[in-house]
């Protein structure tokens, strides 16, 4: 329903019970990632562990969720073990229509359930059901049987899940969202473990009247028009974000062997035309987005002599491909789709996962790890091998492990080798274009690579202007968080320019914020990181590991200086902005 | 009150054609036709309260159905309809007339496959056959087809 005030459900797991709360502040926080940071804000400890049981795990949707084509994301935010700070992650699938028809701008999830549970919520409906039954389950499986736990609305519901990643509170435990999307970044899955919550059900069903008159069914044509028509999403829809492997192998910023390389010619066997041609079974789509750039790809395996099979289904993208392919010179379609489904299984961020045990391979061919430490041994190439290892990095089946889960960064601490480790803040995305991505992703906010347009920056610029260089980040970032607080498809944004997001916002009746775009979206930049600094972020936190200084891309080997000055120069930046925000006040709670 | 579901059944409207879905195992679960539905037949924002509701199959690895009327001739929910709130459509399916309707569920009871869905209030909604969220599927699943034997349907 179209109203001002967000309502938030926030239910504390420790008794089961939840309040549904109103609070002000849409004009000035719009929705999803300005809504998920007034929230943490408002709920979050920042001075306590990330996984203390009071801390919340927040799901947060926007204003236009729902009324218009490929506003179909959710975003998810929480201190994160990775780093102990505030961050976020993103997904779609079904979750953001069902949080929608559930009649909630947020969930908020607080407290420790006192045995492994699942959570269920509807428009009428809020059960927490124990589940221990699922412990040490995969994701797969799990979705399953939550469905069978609660059996209104079989079809039509999002399930949100955890697999033992997520149990054992690995920094890389992704949760799964409605089997092929996930909220991989930044350990979302282990704050859901800690708070003993294995599985979350969302069956949104109510439904609310359009605004009167023909203005908003003709505004959703026309950008119905627009976004299936158009050439920019017509590569989503495709091949899908796989056509960026050749691309970016032809102009040297394709991650190989653990970054040992930036192009390799056995690219021709891993293209998104291979993906297509060999591997492709369908597409699917997030509930809301018909350009459906949901890949899904199968593999078989022949399971007796005779001529038996049996076949599994896997979403493949640009970056889980060059996770546990490129990344670990993997080079064959189906191998590197029999990975992801074993990192898919356990609940891995499938490209931290893929990035660490890149590091752990060259660490294997350096001798700082021995056999007896990853189980079995590591080569590049060895697509077997890494079929098995990410199974026992998921389950953390031998001390390696379970340090590794926690980091490939912490895991060097003790073996040694952090400069050949492919972190940026967290284990690298597949973009290795060059300085700006790479001091940009090491501040990052969520550590995507659509959190700035520094990945498209270094393909088109090749001066080094320090000033040119991050001065473009500031300006591009409100209109990211802008658009991630509607919360839109980030393919989508040549469509949903500034002027076209007014025009929604104020022919659905948020005339209010249509009307203060710039401002709002300048207020929610801000206010991210102000929630972030007060969970401890600083610049110096982090740094950049000597391997990305020995890159070498279509501009030439990365220059360490020019790097260096751009991470220092986009710090202080960032502390510029975070020492001019006041903390929203969205008054108070009406319940 | 309920939706006024008579208005695309006016004289002027084509009568004789009925919605199919000849190639639902080209979708993809957008959702954009049961959206299309309810926000241009029924004035609402919603994937379940519309003619043409898609849901997953045992989850989202085995594809999708689409729950709707397939225009049965005669109607069964029309013959189990006490008031006359529905009444059966010339080439199949029904006519609604909502300000007949009392939110029996009799019709619910009466349609074999799911073809009508009932809203929290009792509201029921069911495919009028118009059309409108053909042109919404990005995969070309549904058409509309003339009913054979029809003199203005069949040219
Ligand atoms: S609603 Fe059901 S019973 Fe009625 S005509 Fe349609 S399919 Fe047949
Ligand atoms: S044909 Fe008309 S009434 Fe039937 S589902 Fe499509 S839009 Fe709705
Ligand atoms: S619009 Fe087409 S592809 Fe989308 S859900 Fe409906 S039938 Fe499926």
């Amino acid at each position: 329903m179209i109203r001002q005030e967000f309502r938030i459900l926030r239910v504390d797991v420790s008794t089961g019970k939840g309040k549904i709360v109103l609070l002000g502040g849409r004009n000035e926080v719009a929705g999803g990632s300005g809504l998920a940071a007034m929230l943490y804000g408002r709920y979050g400890l920042p001075d306590k562990p990330w996984d203390d049981a009071a801390q919340p795990l927040i799901f947060a949707i926007g204003p236009l969720t729902g009324y218009f084509p490929l506003m179909s994301k959710m975003v998810c935010s929480f201190k994160s073990n990775y780093h102990n700070e505030y961050t976020e992650s993103h997904a779609g699938g079904r979750a953001a229509l069902s949080l929608r028809f559930t009649d909630l701008d947020a969930l908020v999830i607080v407290g420790r359930a006192k045995k492994l549970s699942c959570l269920a919520i509807g428009t009428q409906a809020l059960e927490l059901k124990d589940a221990s039954f699922l412990r040490g389950m995969d994701a797969e499986g799990s979705g399953k049987l939550i469905r069978k736990m609660f059996r209104d609305g079989g079809g039509h519901r999002s399930i949100m899940r955890i697999g033992p990643a997520g149990e054992g509170r690995l920094a890389m435990a992704s949760i799964n969202v409605d089997t092929y999307r996930h909220f991989g970044r930044m350990g979302g899955g282990a704050v859901m473990g800690a708070k003993n919550i294995k599985g979350i059900l969302i069956h949104g069903d109510c439904d609310f009247p359009v605004p009167a008159g023909k203005a908003y069914s003709a505004l959703y044509k026309d950008i119905y028009g627009k976004v299936t028509s158009t050439e920019m999403m017509r590569k989503y829809h495709n091949l899908g974000t796989p056509v960026n492997l050749a691309g970016l192998n032809d102009i040297a910023s394709l991650p190989w062997n653990n970054l040992q390389r930036t192009a390799d010619p056995a690219i021709a066997s891993i293209t998104g035309e291979r993906f297509a041609d060999e591997t492709l079974l369908r597409n699917g789509a997030c509930s809301g987005c018909p350009v459906g750039c949901i890949h899904i790809g199968f593999f078989r395996e022949k399971m007796a002599v005779d001529n038996r099979y049996h076949y599994h289904q896997v979403a493949y993208d640009y970056e889980p491909i060059f996770a546990a392919g490129t990344m670990l010179g993997v080079t064959n379609t189906f191998d590197v789709l029999r990975i992801l489904e074993a990192m898919e299984k356990a609940g891995l961020d499938a490209m931290s996962a893929g990035v660490a045990l890149a590091w752990a391979t060259e660490a294997t061919a350096r001798g700082l790890i021995a056999a007896k430490e990853t189980v079995l041994p590591l080569a590049f190439g060895d697509a077997q091998a890494y079929l098995q290892a990410a199974s026992h990095l998921g389950s953390g089946t031998t001390d390696f492990y379970k340090l590794l889960g926690q980091g490939t960064l912490r895991a060097a601490a003790v073996y040694g080798g952090s400069e050949f480790a492919c972190v940026l803040g967290q284990e690298m995305a597949g973009y290795a274009t060059g300085e700006l991505f790479f001091a940009a992703q090491t501040l990052g906010f969520r550590h995507s690579h659509l959190d700035t347009g520094a990945y498209s920056y270094d393909q088109k610029n090749s001066d080094k202007d320090v000033h040119k260089a991050v001065d473009f980040l500031i300006a591009d970032e409100p209109g990211r968080a802008f658009l991630t607080s509607m919360v839109g498809c980030l393919f989508a944004r040549a469509v949903y320019t500034e002027e076209q997001l007014a025009e929604c916002l104020a022919v659905i009746g948020f005339t209010g914020l249509a009307g203060s775009i710039p401002a709002a979206s300048e207020h929610i930049r801000r206010l991210r990181w102000q929630v972030r600094a007060a969970t401890g972020f600083s610049p110096e936190n982090f740094s950049i590991p000597k391997r990305f200084y020995q890159v070498t891309t279509w501009k030439g080997p990365v220059d360490g200086g020019y790097m260096d000055s751009l991470k220092a120069e986009y710090g202080r930046k960032i502390l510029e902005l975070i020492g001019t925000v006041g903390i929203t006040d969205s008054g108070p709670e009406k319940e | 009150m309920i939706a006024d579901t008579s208005l695309p059944n006016k004289p002027e409207a084509p009568k004789m054609k009925q919605l199919t879905t000849p190639r639902l195992d080209q979708c993809i679960g957008c959702q954009s036709c049961a959206l299309a539905c309810a926000r241009l037949v029924y004035k609402k924002l919603s994937w379940h309260t519309a003619g043409i509701r898609i849901h997953s199959a045992g989850g989202l690895s085995t594809g999708f159905v689409a729950n709707r009327c397939l225009a049965c001739d005669p109607a069964p929910c029309a013959e189990a309809c006490p008031t006359g709130a529905f009444s059966s459509r010339r080439g199949g399916g029904v006519i609604v007339k909502a300000d007949l309707c009392i939110r029996c569920g009799k019709c619910l009871a009466a349609c074999p496959v799911e073809g009508i869905c009932r809203d929290t209030l009792g509201n029921v909604y069911v495919c009028l056959h118009c059309g409108r969220c053909v042109d919404f599927c990005p995969q070309n699943c549904l058409e509309m087809v003339a009913v054979a034997g029809d003199a203005e349907g069949a040219a």
